[in-house]
């Protein structure tokens, strides 16, 4: 439960701290911390356009898209404590929740009949399908060094010690951190602020999607912020911190994540779409990497 | 046709009461019928048990599903009715045999008969000149199988003096596993599908009339795996490297099933290919289970195997499904092309929803039916991860990779194939006049989306019977200790599903409330301004699919058909687009093959002159022949 609360808390904060480190980079005065959020909280309050063409898919969409997500946020961990949801293999159900999320808004964007969403939806669609495997990979790898299958153990008894395994954390948090940014649909594989449909991808997706529904994705996409946030600050918690620390470091790792999110996207620019697909595969062989590493450290080689 | 109908419906009642029966019961079930002098035992374990009841089931509700179906072949004459109404029985009959014989040559009659029956129904529609193409394939597909079957019995029967299957662990305890085993594997793998054996499949699931092709790809197809399995039990030496092959050859049949699914615009082709990617499926669970054997671990047994099993009837469950919402579009539309379609959810919505229901199945997506048979073969990987081993290791991972990937690649291709067809507008068709089908055809669909959705919010009451039939494969390994576990387990993936269902519920009241005293005003989809009709605006499946064709193309090889514009056009007059994908192992391997043995044979054909003297004359000589070599003692 300290875990759910600790996201919640990160999510209001996360979109904003990005926006305020692109424009402290980018020597701009910018919107405050809270404006994001503040953003979000005005479209709930609105009413919704839909379009002649769209069903009951595009309305059911934005729901099960954002349930997914929040879903994903009550299976991770704290520290010592559990998410509320644990049980053997859930990083599984972990991955596949979110894939029933991506399946309803991908089915919502072709609900209405545009082209542009059309496009946007089959390049969503293929982008995660391609980051899949890294995800699995490297939590099939922890879950082969720890000897646990639940996201709860797996953090409970991971341990960096050697040289060979803070190389193994070090390629975990940068798969974890390009995984995070193909699943949130940013730089550099897709940038949110393009104005021109044609390049984009999530966003031209949610095109048609207005004031609630709107309000309710953008919130999920700040929630998955966090929930990759989160995959990642359990590294550096182990279960005999004290709580407060523990809270700390989760913080911390947070708001570091944000930051570097947008220092990434104030001195990066996207890949050619073209080459995004090779981009996003290469996680999986470097996600192969760190198994064999792990199989070393198992070995006790080294 | 009722009659018929009824018919089956009694010897289905019946059976599953026997079948049920069993499955509380440790004993088998026999019935004494002559045949060949001897008797022939017809015996029901747990394993034959669980597939008599998923042929039951699936049979009785394509047979429901027939009624209206069959109303759009009122042309033809009574006697090709019959006869297909027959055959169906027929097939039903000997599919329930296949599962109660265990002596090989009567078990061959029974494969043999489930081939013809299922013939005469792909054939059912004979006035198109592929659906007779198709049917003739599978029947020449179908006999090469059985040759490999046949050649396997007699071997069985050489060494060991039976054919039945029991002697095989006899055999198996003898000689060399691995040869016959492979023998076995490919005659069933041709019925099940396995790549590279399974051309047979996107020819004859499109042929076939719906209700066909929902028993023949729900549950004919399973058959063959019920025969790897009940060979496979008997297994004594090099189990783990048998476990090697088949996951191996499933991991490709996965991949390669969903790979080329993606680019149908046949929605019945479509669905042909993935029951390949789910044989695939089916068969890591078997290989997971067979290295587990091989390795004498427990809990790789009893995941590969319940993985298996429980795949098996999960696939019959939405596969059946997925044939029957595609048959109530073709029955309405008069089309299976996806192409031509779109927006049938505001005119077919329960068809739609159902529809909607087994996509999110198949992809193996929580909380319904496929993602607990997936989850168990995933942990089944995971355990195998952690084996002494480096190669299984190696081979558990690139494993994961594969099944990981066919999810991925499940998901693009449904979403695409429910998008295209269901969602947006019409893209070509007349959809304006279409209903929904008949209350009592919708009847099956219904029930099938219950059981997925029951299975997927309580998979422990599937996995009980599924967890028995593993302990009692007759394995030399009792595996019930580890089942305890898996079970608490799966539990949990059900009250996650109950929680996901019911968070999504109270969003929807959440949504309602805040939205109560909004205006909710409709308007045109976004085109940046542009605001006349969308229908060929639309994407289509060829456009959805691009990006990924694109990457593919070296396995697809797609062949675009398509003039571009000159400079010389200045008024271009209307021209098409057209992209056609082949099936590479069917052009690569088979037809080459093929083509070399008509070389082969037209070269034979010269001593076929047609002249008589000519017949006269072999004939003498081969008198003459057969009078020296008697003279010579040599015969």
């Amino acid at each position: 439960m300290a875990g759910l609360l600790l996201i919640l808390f990160c999510t209001f904060f996360f979109p904003g701290i990005i926006v305020r480190t692109k424009s402290i980079a980018s020597g701009r005065k910018g919107p405050d911390v809270f404006q994001p959020m503040k953003d979000i909280l005005r479209l709930l309050k609105k009413g919704n356009v839909y379009s002649k063409t769209s069903s009951i898919i595009f309305r059911l969409a934005p729901v099960v898209y954002f349930v997914s997500v929040v879903m994903a946020a009550l299976m991770l961990p704290m520290g010592s404590h559990p998410g509320l949801i644990s049980f053997e293999g859930d990083f599984i159900f972990f991955a596949y929740v979110l894939a029933i999320g991506k399946f309803f808004l991908i089915l919502g964007a072709l609900d209405t009949g545009s082209s542009f969403e059309g496009m946007g939806a089959s390049r969503e669609a293929l982008y995660s399908l391609l980051a899949e495997p890294a995800f699995f990979v490297l939590m099939a790898s922890f879950a082969m060094y720890t000897g646990h299958t639940s996201f709860y153990e797996i953090y409970k008894f991971l341990y960096f010690d050697s040289y060979l395994t803070i190389f193994t954390g070090i390629l975990a948090a940068y798969v974890l951190i390009q995984i995070a940014m193909i699943e949130n649909s940013r730089m550099p594989y897709d940038d949110p602020k393009t104005h021109l449909e044609l390049t984009m991808v999530h966003e031209v997706m949610v095109l048609d999607n207005s004031g609630f529904d709107l309000g309710i994705i953008q919130f999920a996409s700040a929630l998955k912020f966090a929930v990759f946030g989160s995959l990642m600050a359990n590294f550096f918690i182990t279960p005999e911190m004290p709580l407060h620390i523990a809270i700390l470091i989760f913080v911390s790792t947070q708001l570091a994540f944000a930051v570097i999110v947008g220092l990434l996207e104030s001195f990066r620019a996207r890949h050619r779409l073209r080459n995004n697909n090779q981009a996003i595969l290469t996680l999986t062989p470097i996600a192969i990497l760190i198994f064999f590493s792990i199989l070393l450290i198992l070995t006790k080689q080294f | 046709m009722n009659l018929i109908l009824v018919g089956a419906l009694v010897l289905f009642s019946t059976l599953v009461s026997v079948g049920v029966f069993t499955t509380g019961n440790t004993y088998s079930e026999f019935l004494q019928v002559n045949f060949w002098e001897k008797n022939l035992a017809l015996s029901i374990d747990p394993l034959s048990a669980l597939f008599i009841c998923i042929i039951n089931f699936t049979v009785l509700t394509a047979s429901v599903f027939a009624i209206e179906y069959m109303k759009m072949y009122q042309k033809k004459s009574a006697t090709e009715l019959s006869i297909h109404y027959f055959s169906f029985f027929l097939l039903h009959l000997s599919m329930i045999l296949v599962c109660m014989v265990h002596q090989g040559i009567a078990f061959l009659v029974v494969w043999e008969l489930m081939a013809v029956s299922s013939f005469m129904l792909v054939i059912f529609d004979n006035e198109k000149g592929s659906v007779l193409r198709a049917g003739i394939n599978y029947l020449i597909q179908m006999h090469i199988g059985a040759l490999f079957l046949l050649s396997a019995f007699i071997i069985l029967h050489i060494k060991t003096g039976s054919y039945d299957f029991e002697a095989l662990r006899q055999y198996f305890y003898q000689y060399l596993n691995i040869p016959l085993f492979l023998l076995f594997f490919i005659g069933f793998g041709i019925k099940a599908g396995f790549m590279p054996l399974h051309t047979w499949l996107p020819h004859a699931h499109p042929a076939a009339p719906t209700h066909v092709s929902a028993v023949m790809s729900g549950v004919m197809i399973k058959l063959g795996i019920y025969g790897i399995v009940r060979v496979a039990i008997y297994l004594q030496a090099d189990v783990l490297w048998i476990g090697v092959i088949v996951l191996i050859v499933s991991v490709i049949s996965g991949i390669g099933g969903v790979a080329w699914a993606i680019v149908q615009h046949d929605l019945k082709k479509l669905l042909a290919y993935h029951s390949i990617e789910n044989i695939g499926i089916i068969g890591m669970g078997l290989g997971v289970g067979l290295i587990g054997i091989g390795l004498n671990n427990t809990l790789l047994i009893v995941f590969g195997f319940a993985g298996c099993l429980l795949h098996v009837l999960n696939h019959s469950l939405f596969k059946s499904l997925l044939f029957y919402g595609s048959g109530a579009i073709y029955m309405k539309t008069h089309t299976r092309n996806i192409e031509l379609l779109g927006g049938l959810i505001k005119k077919l919505p329960v068809t739609a929803v159902l529809f909607l229901i087994a996509s999110l199945a198949i992809c193996g997506l929580p909380p319904f039916n496929g993602f607990i048979s997936e989850f168990i073969i995933y942990k089944g990987i995971i355990v195998g991860l952690s084996e002494a081993s480096i190669w299984i290791q190696v081979l558990m991972l690139l494993s994961m990779i594969g099944l990981v990937i066919i999810g991925g690649l499940a998901i693009f291709c449904f979403t695409k194939a429910y998008g295209i067809a269901f969602l947006g507008t019409s893209r070509k068709a007349d959809t304006s006049k279409i209903t929904e089908i008949r209350w009592y055809s919708m009847i099956p669909l219904i029930v099938i989306a219950a059981v997925i959705v029951f299975i997927g919010l309580f998979p422990q009451i599937a996995v009980q019977p599924i967890t028995y039939v593993v302990n009692n494969l007759s394995l030399n390994i009792d595996c019930s200790a580890g089942v305890s576990p898996s079970l608490a387990m799966i539990q949990n993936i059900g009250l996650a599903g109950a929680l996901f269902i019911g968070i999504i519920l109270f969003m929807l009241l959440l949504k309602k409330l805040a939205t109560r005293k909004k205006t909710t005003t409709t308007a045109d989809t976004w085109g940046c301004a542009y605001s006349g009709s969308i229908e060929k605006g639309q994407y289509t499946a060829t456009s959805y699919a691009e990006n990924y064709t694109d990457m593919a193309q070296p396995l697809l090889n797609i062949k675009t058909t398509y003039r571009s514009i000159d400079a010389e056009d200045i008024f271009p007059k209307q021209r098409s687009f057209e992209t056609e994908s082949e099936d590479m192992v069917e052009k690569k391997v088979y037809s080459r093959f093929v083509k070399f043995l008509n070389r082969a044979l037209g070269r034979m054909a010269v001593i076929q002159t047609g002249n008589t003297q000519h017949y006269i004359l072999y004939a003498f000589v081969m008198i003459l022949l057969l009078l020296i070599l008697t003279v010579l003692n040599l015969i």
